[in-house]
């Protein structure tokens, strides 16, 4: 047998000693137990032959998906949403445990539908639950940011993958500051949400048909590729994102024939919105991440999503079940005098950008808004550095050109983070903890530690079944 | 006196039970301490601490790690626990290197980095599979010193390998050369015509260290671990291994060393053994077989070469007092060999890996009775480091064997190699000299060996030992000196 030119040692560190002193090359791995109480069922969760093939299907599904930008629609028509129904970010809530901006969204959201006048009435209605349906977007193929409420009349982006015909959908995005998605409601925020549905929906409607109709729909992973060469990491920073949509539908737009003040406001609109292309991002995300859904024996995270009490994943090994936790508070910066005490814990669906492998795991294509979420470059680097222990692949066609083009970390494995007690780092918009204040800064935040456990726990005894089988 | 002891638990902090071994012996060093124990919270750790008069916290979990330190007054508290921090900051040194890279958390991370690797896995047993499961996953073949890992992810692991032409060497494999490369507790040797599949470690290191006596290098000796052969697990391991060697066109013969097998896993074993183009020696070391040393003596034969006089040095004189033989090993096949030796002259012998269920030893390791004892089985290693990297239980029991009067000869192995104590004469050879007792020492090692083996010899015999290169050597001429059997 040939000598081997390399040995991976784990554990003892003299042993790792004895091989380097014969002139071997010796990679050591900072071993360190597993989360406690979690070692039988990571046995049963590795040990399971279904395992290893499966990740690799879900992880090449989720690869395999280009999403384009095929049409802009109510949500009335195209997720059949009916007056009453409410969606919202995050796994399912009630409104008694509803936290403070997901009220407020819910409240405007009301208004909005005409369901009250004014959106203090609402507060009965929600609490009296009649006529009022609550439903996470993820159970309509959809995904919303921070409060993430949809309502009928709401505009949606759909994004489609063309070789499978699959779909997933996102709402408009309304800006910073005062909006429904962080919980305000002020009349400021529905004379908005009533032009987006009057004016900028139907705008974008007729350029994104036209568009796809001549040239071909616009296509939204590819512009994902370019973006994260270009310092946006798609979940705080959507820059170049947004104007790369710009520059692919303001043509359309200017020659749909519609006012032309109307025109020119939503240029002006989406060009100083740096988040406009956040709601594109995130159901790119979700269409790949949905590709890799429901593969027995899969451990991959499909998804990570909070309502602002609860933060839940889901795993692809274990069906729509949501594994939950609290929600934790983002540590980060704060907008003008609002502190810690302001900030609402953790909400909204664009974790799904971290599920996919952009947004925090890929801070380190992001080094100019580090600060804003209190970190360092350094700090950056080593946070997608350390979400590659975490994850199953490397992503070919997003890839980072500070890490010498290294792909971003794809794929979170729940055996991996019971393993490493390393947990996904995730960038986010911290809204303010009563319901109408809006945004109060932006941080960094993890997801509670216990729900890891929980899904390896279900993963395993779906193991030892199988096995019984 | 007015001592202090000082007790903390610090949750989540990590180091390898080696580590903390070096940590606390550094720490024991210290002025003003009078003991010092820095070991995870594991069940057995905690019960040595209690021994040693500690009371650890009862929500210790094995995820803590305990800093326990008997002071002769509190003023030498603040100086003890900075060389604690010191000691564990040294032991972690090589974590903070020049590179910006951390280093990888996982085995398949590390694999990821080193594409060529194969992978060594010395990890607590219930964590073994996860990461021997990391390296089949990415192709590579590995090898499992962890032992206490249960059979069905034995079965688990080895029933991966087999699909997918991987080989996995373990669990509870202490040794294997590969293409000349020693891992775990492996003896330097010349490559050289012979092959060997072993599911015993030391009777491994055995007869790597008779065949390089007698001039034989050896290319390959692959451990399987000491279940492969077992009725259960039907040498998967075992058969990859002889295809692996019989591809080797370096090697011209095959040796397996192991324990009987089940019946029909030897029946299997000999029609695989049949269908190589490579001829295959069955060592079995068992009641009515030959032992390690005559196996070895075979190989030579049918290689064609001279079996040489296995060396003797040093002499001891035969015993005058006591009636029973005390065998004090940490080779459990080494041990093995000693009991089929010992038992069909003297009878009985008592051990912690009995030859017979009745002949079992109790907790406190002693009866009135011929004993060996294996103080590398797995009871024994749970929560501690293998007794050729920690020698006190076993310097512990020989000052108790000393000191019992119906102790007539102590018979000792010493085995050396990569991993092993770097300079066990050291330690053994005061213990040695303190018994009136004759000691007989089997010494397992080659010229090469990191701690060198004529200077290990020189050490132990100007102690008062009569050391020998084989073990069943040993065992017969300890046998010789009881009173009354010579």
């Amino acid at each position: 047998m040939t000598t081997p030119t390399h040995v991976v040692s784990a554990g003892v560190d003299l042993f790792a000693d004895a091989v380097a002193a014969q002139a071997v090359d010796v990679t050591r791995v900072d071993w360190r137990p597993p989360l406690p109480g979690t070692e039988a069922d990571l046995a049963a969760v590795v040990g399971d032959p279904r395992r290893h093939a499966a990740n690799e299907r879900a992880v090449a599904a989720m690869l395999g998906v280009t999403a384009r930008l095929v049409d802009v629609a109510p949500a009335s028509e195209v997720l059949g949403l009916q007056r009453g129904q409410f969606l919202h970010a995050g796994p399912p809530i009630t409104w008694d445990r509803a936290s403070g901006p997901m009220r407020g969204a819910l409240m405007g959201g009301a208004a909005l539908e005409g369901l009250v006048t004014d959106p203090e009435d609402a507060v009965a209605l929600f609490e009296s639950g009649s006529g009022v349906e609550l439903e996470p977007c993820h159970h309509r193929r959809t995904v919303g940011p921070m409060a993430g409420v949809v309502t009928p009349s709401m505009w949606m982006f759909v994004l489609e993958d063309t070789t499978t015909g699959a779909r997933t959908h996102c709402s408009l995005n309304e800006g910073l500051g005062k909006v429904l998605r962080y919980g305000a409601y002020g009349p400021d925020v529905l004379t908005r949400l009533g032009w987006m549905r009057d004016v900028l929906g139907p705008l974008l409607q007729s350029a994104v048909r036209s568009v796809r109709d001549s040239t071909g729909p616009v296509d939204v992973t590819g512009i994902l590729t370019q973006m994260l060469q270009m310092g946006d990491e798609a979940h705080n920073r959507n820059r170049a994102g947004t104007l790369m949509m710009l520059r692919d539908l303001a043509p359309a737009m200017v020659a749909s024939g519609r006012d032309s003040t109307d025109v020119a406001e939503a240029l002006r609109f989406i060009g100083s919105n740096d988040h406009f292309f956040l709601n594109l991002a995130m159901p790119a995300c979700k269409l790949a991440l949905d590709a890799a859904r429901d593969i027995d024996g899969s451990t991959m995270v499909v998804a990570m999503a909070r309502n602002g009490t609860d933060f839940g994943i889901q795993v692809s090994g274990t069906g729509n079940e949501w594994f939950t936790g609290p929600a934790q508070v983002a540590d980060g910066l704060y907008l003008g005098d609002f502190g810690p005490e302001d900030a609402n814990p953790d909400i909204g669906d664009s974790a799904i950008t971290e599920t996919a492998g952009i947004g925090g795991f890929a801070m380190a294509t992001a080094p100019a808004i580090v600060r804003l979420v209190g970190g360092s470059v350094p700090d950056a680097l080593a946070t997608t550095r350390r979400m590659h222990e975490i994850t199953l692949e490397e992503n070919p066609r997003w890839t980072v050109p500070v890490l010498e083009f290294q792909g971003v970390p794809t794929g979170i494995d729940v055996t991996l983070v019971c393993r490493t007690g390393i947990l996904p780092q995730i960038n986010t918009g911290m809204a303010g903890a009563k319901a109408g204040v809006g945004q109060v800064g932006a941080g960094l935040v993890n997801p509670p530690l216990e729900i890891f456990p929980k899904a390896l726990t279900r993963l395993a005894e779906r193991a030892r079944v199988a096995r019984v089988d | 006196m007015n001592t202090l002891s000082h007790v903390e638990l610090r949750p989540g902090a990590y180091a390898d039970s080696v580590t903390l071994l070096q940590v606390s012996r550094a720490v024991q060093g210290l002025n003003g301490v009078l003991a010092a124990q820095v070991a995870m919270a594991t069940g057995l750790n905690v019960e040595v601490l209690t021994e040693m008069g500690f009371e650890v916290p009862p929500d210790a979990t094995t995820n803590d790690l305990v800093v326990a330190l008997r002071l002769a007054d509190a003023s030498a508290l603040e100086a003890a626990l900075a060389g604690v921090e010191r000691a564990l900051k040294d032991a972690n040194r090589r974590e903070s290197g020049p590179s910006e890279l951390a280093a990888p958390r996982t085995t398949a991370s590390a694999l990821r980095r080193a594409p060529e690797g194969l992978a060594l896995i010395s990890v607590p047993g219930a964590s073994a599979l996860v990461e021997a499961m990391d390296a089949l996953d990415a192709g590579h073949d590995v090898m499992i010193f962890s032992d206490n890992v249960p059979l069905d992810q034995e079965l688990t692991l080895k029933r991966t390998a087999t699909e997918r032409g991987l080989l996995v060497m373990g669990p509870d494999c202490g040794t294997a050369v590969v293409g000349g490369l020693g891992l775990g507790f492996a003896n330097t040797v010349e490559p050289g015509p012979v092959g060997i599949v072993a599911a015993s470690g030391t009777g491994c290191q055995q007869l790597l260290a008779l065949l390089d006596h007698a001039g034989v290098g050896v290319t390959s000796a692959l451990g399987v671990g000491g279940r492969d052969l077992s009725a259960e697990v039907r040498g998967l391991s075992t058969r990859e291994a002889l295809r692996r060697l019989d591809a080797d066109p370096a090697v011209e013969l095959i040796v397996v060393v192991s324990k009987p097998p089940a019946k029909e896993v030897a029946t299997e074993l000999r029609a695989y053994s049949d269908g190589l183009d490579t001829p295959v020696e069955l060592a079995l070391l068992g009641a009515g077989r030959p032992d390690l040393t005559a196996a070895t003596e075979r190989v030579l034969t049918r290689l064609g070469r001279e079996v040489p006089t296995w060396p003797v040095t040093g002499k001891a004189t035969a015993a005058t007092s006591g009636q029973f033989l005390r065998g004090l090993f940490v080779g459990g096949t080494l041990c093995d060999e000693a009991m089929l030796i010992a038992s069909s002259v003297l009878g009985p012998v008592r051990s912690n890996i009995p030859l017979s269920p009745e002949l079992a030893l109790g907790a406190d390791l002693t009866a009135a009775d011929h004993t060996m004892v294996d103080f590398g089985d797995d009871a024994l290693t749970a929560g501690r480091a293998h007794p050729m990297i920690d020698a006190t239980l076993r310097l512990d029991h020989l000052a108790r064997a000393a000191a019992d009067e119906t102790t007539a000869v102590i018979l000792l192995d010493v085995v050396l190699g990569h991993g092993s104590e770097p300079d066990p004469a050291a330690l053994l050879g005061p213990a040695i000299a303190a018994v009136r007792q004759p000691v007989v020492v089997a010494l397992v090692g080659t010229d090469a060996d990191p701690q060198g083996l004529e200077g290990q010899v020189r050490a132990l015999v100007a102690a008062g030992a009569e050391v020998h290169l084989s073990n069943a050597g040993a065992t017969r001429r300890a046998i010789e000196l009881m009173k009354g059997q010579s």
